[in-house]
């Protein structure tokens, strides 16, 4: 469809279609005037949504959801243990802003950024705002947020306050007013981006007729302040995000960004401080750190100096920065500055600081500490909002006007009773835009953050941002956690925008890099065991599916092959009839509780694909996210509980082969690569082994259909079939599938590659001999092939001689198994305080 | 007044640790009543490198870590400091309420920074209602501080192994009784909780008494006790667990908000978990320590 190119500005005021139904209160809209006549910078934007017209539209949106889903957009929920994430809301209606607005808006926040910037320098230098009497000593002295340790620290540059946001509201003029002030690692920034990937997918046209600004430049700028902030090594700094991990809020952010930026993602367990200096633990050895740009708070970052309990940090870290060995963005200590408590004095700081009137207001606060604000509060205390006057992580502000006349009272108690740990905020959130709630557009109030990033002497700030709206109508409160929604922000250009892309810069020139000894060694384990329970999962589905079609199928005879198939399948024996192991079956496939279960295995795979999210494709993440929907969304037939259940194993089949093959294609064959596919192998040949112990050992005779079975599941009936025709024999069935090294689904095969992986693993140079795992693998290998597979098959004194190979092969793959992981993964060892004695004890 | 301090700190953990991170502060600092002459740090196994500065307050700190993989780790500080002989006297001082969220003069307002409740001392009612027998309608502080120290020190029973680190102050309040650590807390959350400033001080005591005088208690271990800001005169120390002016036998390591921020020795390991310890002071006049040495 067409759009319109000009659309008719002189339109009347009849609004039809999109916004036809929309009808704002009494406050300020940002998309209707109070009379009801679209806004001027709207009308392009509405009138091409009405030509698409309302299916179209909804069917859009449905394009958006899924988008979504694909890209996995999530956001985590504490205190839900089951769910834990949940999709990213995206509202599809952007809020559209003119170029003019944001233009003047971004002028009046540099200088708040720049103002808490000097600020915070003070704060942790000379604290002259303290004693000049600009800011109250108990609002700094008391707070939390104040970090001692973090005093006199020298910064690479003289700049604390790398990134800053700030939370707007619109006021009752059409003005802006700062709510809040986010300077400790404030998120969004990432969701943004996806929000904008998603929304110019769905409507590629508007977008394009809108002239919206990119919102590239800003992290460009990110970039380049980053990497300016090296201590050392400028040219090819090493930058990492500190996430505190997939626990967090907003981990999926830390992933996206990571990969975006193109930095590596790490934990605080990742890293290690030696002589002052920060590295990163990777297979390759320590490799030095330049800059961090942290999503950790800042006094969780150092449990020797800061926040004792905390190992979400680095130990060690503080007095890196202290001799300017690494950069820390934000500066370690600027969570101070999210003190809603300094709100009321930033005026006066901004004269004292800066010489300059503040410019960018801040919604009205006053801060209890003072009588005169004391006073105010008390008597006006119905029509304000309470919040801490501290930084508080996660604590909802008090609507007064939402209380019962005792909650009221007992609210003014409280504050009497501690009137410096509250402040009080004028309630201001009253304008409203356009938000599509269940296919109907209506009017919700919102919060807007801006995003600010250093840039040279001054900040560069974000064309668009992060909206999100109240859930209700009547709701004040905007939240993740509680369900609200987000939206992009459009600043429409007044002209053609030029497209930008992060990933050329015309400044910068990339350093070619290969290899990849720069692996994580957490990430190289968690990539390992995503192989193993991906290959586990799916050598548990196949023979499953095998149990399956035999339990539908077969009666009589065939009972046999169906015993032994399902003991090997749950460990147990269950009696041959039909449907004896429906149950056990389903439990075995359904239930995340049974021990080694497919539902078990399947969530180990997801959670590790999470934790790697900035490691594998989008393609094989949503491969793993529908594998797992798949498996936990299956409800069995009451009557008939295995009658779909096939058609959902050979998807889930589909699902792992597309996985693999996925990686097998798209990945380099780094150390990567190499760890993700030796998992796979390990676990291949362990899953074909237990397979051939379960089956052929216990088989005395000939017996086809078991053999045809162990064929099926282990993928190579016609390998078989092409080189023996259709007789079926045990020891050629062994040796296809145990001892060829041709037949990429024999255990040799899986044993001849994991050589080749490690082979080329990187070791140290010291100790050229040390190597057991490799030993080990000699052993197994020569075992295997030095074995007479026919004469192994046929009886021996205590059964069949193959009975002992299998079982040798299976302990030294174990063997192996752990030796890698004290050779590569040996990371994992938490840190602890030593106990301090007190005084006097 | 020449004083030798050895302060000794011994862990040792279950197993090897790779990696051991330590912040110190067992440098006594220089004061109006006190140099430090010497003071040397010896850590078994030597750390690559030791990092000395000073913390927030001004106290000394030292830094070091252990890279090597070790099975225990020993500290030992030794200093020498002279101390002013004389002893503290209560100085005159204005009505107790005049001080109370002073800043008149700069270093009023400077001291004000002690004056707010801290991680291991709150403020509070129940503390202000403990306080205000000493502290009447008028009365000098200093002398009404010199008696909360009396009633504490009289109302208090010194007691080892009851408290820990950790107990908070106003289970020290109801259950009457504690170790130094506790006291000082005690006392000075008391103090602010009426508006005061005051500080917490970490040190030593003499181990033995001069001829003729009693052993002071908890002279075996790191000491503290409290200083209060008092306006026109300065900060003035008050020991509650002796119920004294700190004098020669007292010797400072440093001052801070609480224990928190100046505990001797803080550590991070990585890898272990069990790990024991052991602490040793030795505070000795240094003609003793020559005289014992011949």
């Amino acid at each position: 469809m067409a759009p319109r190119m000009t659309p008719d500005l002189a339109e009347p005021a009849a609004v039809r279609g999109f916004a036809q139904s929309y009808a704002p209160g009494e406050a300020y809209d940002e998309m209707m005037e109070p009379d009801g006549a679209l806004r001027p910078h709207w009308r392009m934007f509405v009138s091409m949504l009405d030509d698409l017209g309302p299916e179209e539209l909804q069917r859009r949106w449905v394009d958006a959801k899924r988008l979504i889903h694909d890209n996995g957009i999530t956001h985590n929920v504490y205190g839900d243990a089951s769910g834990l994430e949940r999709p990213w809301n995206l509202d599809s209606v952007p809020l559209l802003t003119e170029q003019a607005t944001w233009d003047k808006l971004s002028v009046d926040l540099v200088q708040r950024g720049l103002l808490l910037d000097k600020l915070l320098a003070d704060l942790y230098g000379p604290r002259r705002v303290i004693s000049e009497g600009l800011l109250p000593a108990e609002l700094v002295y008391t707070s939390h947020a104040f970090l001692r340790p973090c005093r006199g620290l020298e910064l690479p540059t003289d700049r604390w306050l790398h990134l800053y946001a700030a939370d707007l509201v619109r006021t009752p003029d059409g003005g802006f007013s700062v709510l809040s002030d986010r300077t400790q690692a404030p998120f969004g920034a990432g969701y943004t981006l996806e929000n904008r990937i998603v929304l110019s997918r769905v409507l590629p046209n508007v977008f394009r007729q809108c002239n919206v600004q990119r919102l590239a430049p800003f992290f460009v700028a990110l970039r380049r302040t980053l990497s300016g902030l090296a201590p050392s090594n400028r040219d090819n700094p090493r930058v990492v995000l500190l996430t505190p991990g997939p626990y967090s809020e907003t981990y999926f952010e830390h992933a996206y960004l990571a990969r975006y930026l193109g930095y590596t993602l790490v934990q605080g367990n990742d890293l290690t401080v030696r002589d002052a200096r920060v590295f990163l633990k990777t297979l390759g050895g320590l490799q030095r750190v330049d800059v961090i740009l942290r999503r950790v708070d800042d006094d969780f970052c150092d449990p020797l100096e800061l926040h004792g309990g905390s190992y979400l940090g680095v130990p060690g870290l503080l007095q890196a920065v202290r001799e300017r060995n690494v950069a820390v963005a934000n500066g370690l200590g600027s969570g101070v500055l999210q003190t809603p408590g300094f709100m009321p004095y930033l005026p006066g700081l901004c004269r004292f600081l800066l010489g300059e009137e503040l410019r960018a207001p801040s919604v009205r606060t006053w801060w209890c500490g003072e009588a005169d604000a004391l006073s105010y509060v008390l008597n006006n205390l119905s029509s304000l909002v309470i919040k801490s006057a501290y930084p508080s992580r996660g604590a909802d502000p008090t609507f007064a006007a939402e209380l019962s006349r005792d909650a009221l009272a007992t609210l003014a108690e409280s504050i009497r009773a501690q009137p410096a740990r509250f402040v009080a905020q004028e309630q201001v959130m009253a304008a409203t835009l356009p938000a599509l709630i269940d296919g109907r557009v209506e009017p919700r109030r919102f919060v807007t953050r801006a995003y600010l990033v250093a840039d040279g002497d001054s900040y560069a700030v974000m064309s668009g941002g992060l909206t999100r709206v109240t859930r209700t109508a009547e709701s004040f409160v905007v939240s993740l956690q509680k369900g609200g929604g987000s939206k992009d922000v459009w600043v429409q250009s007044a002209g053609p925008v030029s497209p930008i892309t992060l990933l050329t810069p015309a400044t910068e020139k990339v350093a070619l890099s290969r290899g990849g000894a720069d692996l994580p060694s957490r990430v190289a384990d968690d990539l390992y065991w995503l192989g193993r329970y991906v290959q586990r999962s799916e050598s548990k589905v196949r023979l499953a599916r095998a149990v399956i079609s035999r339990s539908v199928e077969q009666g009589g005879e065939g009972g046999r092959t169906l015993a032994v198939l399902t003991a090997a399948l749950i460990g147990s024996r269950v009696a041959a009839a039909p449907y004896a192991c429906e149950r056990p079956l389903l439990s075995f496939l359904f239930d995340p509780k049974y021990p080694g279960g497919l539902r078990g295995n399947v969530t180990s795979v997801y959670r590790l694909a999470r934790l790697l999210r900035d490691r594998i494709s989008i393609d094989a993440w949503r491969i793993l996210q529908n594998v797992e929907s798949d498996l936990s969304e299956f409800k069995p037939d009451a009557d008939e509980p295995l009658a779909r259940v096939s058609e959902l194993l050979n998807e889930l089949i589909v699902g792992f082969a597309a996985f693999t093959g996925l990686s097998t294609d798209s990945m380099t064959r780094g150390l990567a690569y190499r760890f993700l596919d030796m998992g796979q192998r390990v676990e291949r040949a362990a899953q074909t082994t237990h397979l051939l112990r379960d089956t052929l050992v216990t088989t005395d005779q000939n017996e086809s259909p078991l053999l045809e079975a162990v064929l099926e599941i282990a993928d190579s009936s016609l390998t078989y079939r092409r080189r023996y025709l259709t007789h079926l024999e045990p020891h050629a069935v062994a040796d296809l599938l145990l001892a060829d090294e041709t037949n990429p689904r024999s255990v040799a095969f899986q044993l001849a590659t994991i050589d080749g992986h490690l082979a080329h693993l990187p070791r140290d140079s010291h100790h050229p001999h040390a190597q057991p795992d490799r030993q080990l693998m000699l052993k197994i290998r020569t075992a295997i092939q030095l074995a007479d597979v026919e004469s192994c098959c046929g009886p021996g004194p205590d059964g069949p001689p193959l009975a002992d190979l299998l079982d040798d092969t299976l302990d030294q793959l174990e063997s192996v198994s752990v030796s890698v992981a004290q050779t590569f993964f040996a990371h994992a060892k938490a840190a602890s305080s030593l106990l301090g004695l007190g005084a006097g004890r | 007044m020449k004083l030798r301090v050895r302060h000794t700190t011994e862990y040792g953990y279950g197993e090897t640790v790779p990696l051991c991170h330590n912040l110190v502060h067992l440098q006594p600092r220089d004061t109006d009543r006190q140099q430090c002459l010497e003071h040397e740090l010896s850590i078994t196994p030597a750390p690559a490198a030791i990092r000395t500065g000073d913390d927030f307050f001004g106290n000394p700190v030292a830094w070091f870590s252990l890279q090597e993989p070790h099975r225990g780790l020993s500290i030992t500080a030794l200093s020498t400091v002279e101390l002013s002989a004389d002893a503290q006297t209560t100085p005159n001082s204005e009505a107790w309420e005049l001080a109370v969220h002073c800043d008149v003069m700069p270093a009023d307002a400077a001291a004000r920074e002690f004056a707010f409740q801290s991680p291991y001392i709150p403020v509070s009612p129940k503390l202000a209602d403990y306080a205000r027998p000493s502290f009447p309608r008028g009365r000098p502080l200093a002398e009404a501080a010199v008696d909360l120290m009396r009633r504490i020190n009289r109302e208090f029973k010194f007691v080892s192994g009851v408290t820990t680190v950790g107990t908070p102050v106003l289970d020290v309040l109801r259950d009457r009784r504690g170790v130094c650590q506790d006291f000082s807390h005690l006392m000075i959350a008391c103090m602010r909780s009426l508006g005061l400033a005051a500080r917490y001080v970490s040190g030593y005591l003499l181990t033995r008494p001069p001829p003729g005088k009693p052993r002071l208690v908890g002279a075996d271990a790191s000491h503290a006790w409290v200083s209060l800001w008092v306006p026109g005169h300065g900060w003035l120390d008050l020991d509650p667990t002796n119920d004294c002016l700190p004098g020669p036998s007292h010797v400072t390591v440093g001052w801070a908000r609480d224990y928190g921020d100046i505990g001797p020795v803080r550590g991070v390991i990585v890898g272990g978990h069990q790990h024991s310890l052991k602490v040793a002071v030795d505070v000795i006049p240094v003609d003793e320590e020559i005289d014992a040495d011949s």
